[in-house]
């Protein structure tokens, strides 16, 4: 499969391995992502970063060190030695609550736009076999894709002004958990006790790209109690995470 | 008691800066840091400070500072008036910007307005003593992170010393203000000039685009003739490198700078040549530019050709003379490439 490679100025340009939502471009972005990340000593000199989206990497570079016209043969070259075509990935278990109305407000009109109950939707969301594609737009904010097709909706018409942290929402194939209070346009089906972005921990964003993700029903008792242990700072993360 | 500066008036936007908080950005975390590097990176060099030291890049208009320790040395960088206040009632002594001071117990610092440009940077020698975030002391007010308290200096916030006095050693000066260069800011096609017709992309390199007053850290919307889009303004979302520049829907570019968000859904026409960011940094509501097409072979050519400059400005850094002395070096040398002597 060819690349394309696309300018950034002078110290980056995007790697893109197609233009379509595909699990298999994805496992290429993420492979190459983390060859780069792997490369020996010595080699891709002058690369600063890469940052993955659903069908591109974006390679960082210091012109000062390097040049586009060094690192493009040797990207190529780390193509063509192969790259696995499924790299290693967590598995995130997210606790979430979604019997309060005040953590579920979109619930009902969600349930009554797909056709099922709010039972059935929430059957849904946890039966989903997540992947968090890219994070962006804010610190920790990831796109999650792999929702249930029958619960796709597009954005709310009239997007909110104030969506509250650790809101667990929906939209479009996708799932998402808001890492800040923002403004936001996604159906809130349930909250999570969980923080995304926490700068007293010693990794502040909880989630990378590449992770698979699943939602464990929670209710609103066990809610408190971790939401108390979060604050406090007390909380088990490891626990919540297997594989890789 | 702890060595400080105390924000006795704040300004309008000032944070402190350093060069980026540099490897998160496939986390969402925006690399922030200084609008300007060359200045900050000049400012540090006047203090005998690390490049990478972070600085107090000052937006617009600068705050009162009273100086809470023995001493210390600062430097100033940009077009500045700064003033020097000895005691409270005491008048106000114009202070000359482009080199370092050592200021005073009780002293304070009025950096005063920054004229010409949106940006100027204020070092300390040892630089402050706050805590890295992620590696790095630049602030991302967004997010409420790094810096001093994630967020704009105010009013009483005592911004801490790493150093309680002054090093020794003579102040120092730029021998002449940096040359930033003047015409057309360099650009280089991509990474979707394949979104834009050809008559779009004529219009973006032909026109004037005058800086809206939606400028900020984050990026600056240019107002001038609407970019033809070939097909669509929507693209699946990729990475966001800095000078990115992205035309919704509207057809009017925006340059992302150093608060941009790491990815984006828009097409980015061109991003400007590095050599030509903290230009970029440096504009002010009002002001206008042209947009000019450089290969990328060239823009990496004239990014190593600015850091030499750069690196020869720091070489020749004059000895500064103390306010109110005579600098018999600085005399003496003028005198002998002058050939005259007054």
């Amino acid at each position: 499969m060819s690349v394309r490679y696309l300018s950034c100025g002078d110290t980056a340009f995007t790697v893109e391995f197609g233009n379509e939502i595909s699990p298999e471009i994805n496992g290429r972005v993420m492979a190459l992502h983390a060859a780069i990340g792997h490369a020996a000593a010595g080699e891709l000199l002058g690369v600063v970063e890469t940052v993955p989206t659903i069908r591109s990497l974006m390679v960082s570079y210091d012109p000062l060190a390097t040049s586009r016209a060094r690192l493009e043969p040797e990207i190529d070259a780390l193509i063509a030695r192969g790259l696995p075509t499924e790299t290693a990935s967590r598995h995130v278990s997210i606790p979430c609550c979604y019997d309060d109305p005040e953590f579920a407000p979109d619930l009902a009109e969600v349930a009554e736009r797909t056709k099922k109950t709010t039972e059935q939707v929430i059957a849904g969301h946890l039966a989903s076999p997540f992947k968090v594609y890219v994070l962006g737009f804010m610190p920790g904010l990831a796109y999650v894709a792999g929702l249930d097709p029958s619960l796709f909706l597009p954005r709310r018409a009239q997007p909110r002004v104030r969506v509250p942290r650790s809101s667990v929402a929906i939209a479009m194939d996708m799932t998402t958990i808001y890492p800040f209070e923002s403004p936001g346009g996604w159906h809130l089906v349930g909250r999570t006790p969980l923080w995304m972005f926490d700068q007293r921990r010693e990794q502040p964003v909880f989630l990378a790209p590449g992770d698979w993700l699943s939602f464990q029903r929670i209710d609103r008792k066990t809610f408190d109690r971790i939401a108390r242990e979060v604050e406090a700072g007390t909380f088990d993360w490891a626990a919540l995470v297997s594989g890789a | 008691m702890t060595a400080a500066l105390k924000v006795v008036r704040p300004g309008l936007f000032d944070t402190v800066q350093d060069m980026g908080r540099i490897g998160f950005m496939a986390l969402g975390m925006p690399t922030a840091g200084a609008m300007d590097r060359i200045a900050l990176r000049l400012a540090n060099a006047l203090c005998g400070n690390p490049a990478g030291t972070a600085g107090l890049e000052i937006g617009v208009m600068g705050p009162d500072l009273l100086v809470e320790a023995d001493s210390v040395r600062i430097a100033l960088v940009g077009p500045l008036s700064p003033a020097l206040i000895e005691a409270p009632q005491a008048p106000t002594k114009p202070l000359e910007s482009d080199r370092t001071h050592v200021l005073k117990r009780g002293q304070i610092l009025r950096l005063g307005m920054v004229d010409g440009s949106s940006t100027a940077y204020l070092a300390v020698a040892g630089g402050f003593a706050l805590r890295p975030f992620m590696g790095s002391l630049s602030t991302y007010a967004r997010a409420g992170i790094g810096g001093f308290q994630g967020r704009k200096l105010a009013e009483d916030d005592l911004v801490p010393l790493a150093r309680e006095q002054a090093p020794a050693g003579d102040d120092k000066k730029l021998a002449r203000p940096f040359d930033y260069g003047s015409g057309p800011i360099r650009i280089v096609w991509g990474p979707q000039d394949d979104y834009f017709t050809e008559r779009g992309r004529h219009t973006f390199t032909a026109a004037d685009y005058r800086v809206s007053k939606e400028a900020d850290r984050m990026g600056i919307r240019f107002e001038g003739p609407t970019i033809e889009h070939a097909k669509g303004a929507d693209i699946l979302s990729d990475g966001i490198g800095p000078g990115a520049i992205q035309v919704p829907g509207a057809g009017l570019p925006i340059v992302l700078l150093a608060d941009r968000q790491t990815v984006g859904g828009y097409p980015k026409i061109a991003t400007v040549a590095s050599v030509d960011l903290p230009r970029l940094g440096r504009l002010l509501p009002g002001q206008t530019v042209r947009f000019t097409p450089v290969a990328v072979g060239e823009a990496e050519r004239l990014r190593r050709d600015q850091e030499a400059r750069i690196a020869r400005a720091i070489a020749d850094f004059k000895v500064a003379r103390p306010p109110g002395g005579i600098d018999l070096v600085r005399l003496y040398e003028e005198n002998l490439i002058d050939g005259v002597v007054y």
